[in-house]
């Protein structure tokens, strides 16, 4: 509650002061408006932020879900072979020497200006963290665990199922966490490069037309949409899971 | 789910490390249906040699055998308990002790776990979360998983090592009593323990690991028998002359 309350006058006190110094400075608005202006263009196009909120909202949810199941497809498949862990971590590793900004134009070339390219974007930005977070839990689990296992005559698969991946269930809440907080930028980094729909293509409309205030109104829109999120699979996490996150 | 017959079991040969030689010239007959003691200073490798009998990965390398005397391997019917109770955070008590079931994947009878649970004393805590326990009822949690594993052959490294003194007895007369009938190595620094409970006592020293003199049956001894004290006086004498 204390901490609500924290946040929320944190964010009184900076609109305050840019308000202030809008009104101070008096820059053309195209340059900065005022959070009031910003306010009244929310209002003003709320029903068209509200139709790209959902385009992108849309992209964010595929992505993450299908997202979230390849990094932990790919982590259990690290733990599981040796041959898979030799082969396909530098791989991993090299992939993430890419900028992600560097292939957005390639996706939206092979798979158009649709929806496909925008999800295939959050996937690459996410696969990866989840990837890590998960498999470091799983070969990180405690070897006394693994001992106690041994002379119990425990399978490798169970040992997978009963240990191991309960373990490294807070890792992977971790992953699925930043996730959750990547998989927006991934579809906004999408839509920039090419679309007609979703809150980056909003932006960069707003942009071009010199609309900053309609602008800043898609940035707040997006990231109140990254917090909710956030928030909802954080609190979701919390109560599924608890008996593994609390020991 | 085992043969109830515990076996003995006979330990020959030097334990090394790539640099040291830990025991040359070891010899360790480990009796049918008691409790036998390995003595010794901390960090000179006692539980290197549990790890041995039960067939978990070393630093070390034998050179020589570990036997047993029906000829069957060991390391498929020892179970193990140590000074970290070792107990999984996410499953309650219950799920706790039929965890080798589960990782055998076999089925168990809930009632025969119900009365261990009951004989360890933790029936109003069988639903609870290890971390809801105080250290004597996780040690009596560790011990409930221990007996309902059942296997002829138990390992315990410093078991009580972490409790306070009057949990401790409660626990170490449990624990005696309930182990009955098996083959027990027990791994200790305390020489009070090993004069108490074992028919067999060796003491672990870098060169020479000797056979020991100890008490005669009944087991266990009264906590202050005067025949538990002389025995612990020179138990510990000779472990400090090492």
């Amino acid at each position: 509650m204390k901490a609500i309350i924290y946040i929320v006058c944190t964010f009184l006190s900076i609109f305050f002061f840019w308000e202030l110094a809008v009104r101070l400075a008096n820059p053309p608005p195209y340059i900065l408006p005022t959070p009031y202006s910003v306010l009244a263009a929310f209002k003003e196009n709320s029903l068209l932020i509200y139709e790209h909120s959902i385009v992108t909202i849309v992209e964010v949810l595929i992505g993450l879900t299908i997202g979230i199941i390849l990094g932990m497809i790919t982590a259990l498949t690290l733990e599981i072979f040796v041959t898979a862990r030799l082969i396909l971590r530098p791989l991993l590793i090299f992939s993430q020497s890419i900028p992600v900004f560097a292939i957005a134009p390639l996706l939206t070339l092979w798979l158009g200006y649709g929806i496909l390219s925008k999800v295939v974007m959050a996937i690459l930005i996410i696969y990866f963290p989840v990837t890590s977070a998960f498999h470091d839990g799983l070969s990180q689990t405690p070897k006394r665990y693994l001992d106690l296992a041994k002379t119990m005559r425990g399978t490798n698969r169970r040992n997978l199922l009963y240990l191991k991946i309960p373990h490294s269930i807070p890792s992977l809440c971790s992953g699925i966490k930043l996730a959750c907080v990547y998989a927006p930028i991934g579809a906004v980094i999408g839509e920039w490069v090419g679309s007609s729909q979703g809150l980056g293509y909003l932006m960069i409309l707003a942009n071009g037309r010199v609309k900053t205030d309609l602008m800043f109104a898609s940035l707040f829109t997006l990231g109140i949409l990254s917090i909710t999120l956030f928030g909802l699979i954080s609190y979701l996490l919390q109560i599924s899971l608890s008996k593994y996150l609390k020991a | 789910m085992m043969s109830s017959t515990s076996p003995s079991i006979e330990l020959i040969g030097s334990v090394r490390s790539e640099s040291e030689v830990l025991f040359g010239d070891l010899r360790l007959a480990v009796r049918a249906n008691q409790w036998t003691c390995l003595l010794g200073s901390s960090g000179i490798g006692k539980s290197t040699i549990l790890r041995l009998i039960a067939g978990l990965p070393t630093h070390v390398k034998l050179d020589g055998s570990i036997k047993s005397n029906d000829h069957l391997p060991i390391s498929n019917r020892v179970s193990y308990m140590a000074q970290n109770d070792l107990l999984i955070p996410w499953a309650t008590v219950s799920a706790n002790v039929s965890l080798g079931n589960k990782l055998r994947g076999e089925k168990f009878s809930p009632e025969k776990k119900l009365k261990i649970i009951e004989k360890v004393g933790l029936m109003d805590h069988k639903k609870k979360y290890p971390f809801q326990l105080s250290g004597g009822q996780r040690q009596r949690a560790a011990l409930a998983r221990t007996l309902m594993e059942n296997t002829p052959i138990v390992l315990l490294d410093e078991p009580f090592g972490s409790l306070d003194s009057k949990t401790r007895e409660e626990m170490i007369d449990l624990t005696f009593e309930s182990l009955k009938g098996k083959t027990v190595l027990f791994v200790t620094h305390d020489p009070h323990e090993a004069a108490r409970l074992c028919e067999s006592i060796y003491i672990l020293r870098r060169q020479k690991t000797t056979s020991n003199k100890s008490l005669k049956p009944p087991f266990p001894k009264p906590y202050s028998d005067k025949l538990v004290f002389d025995l612990q006086y020179s138990l510990l004498e000779k472990i400090k002359s090492n």
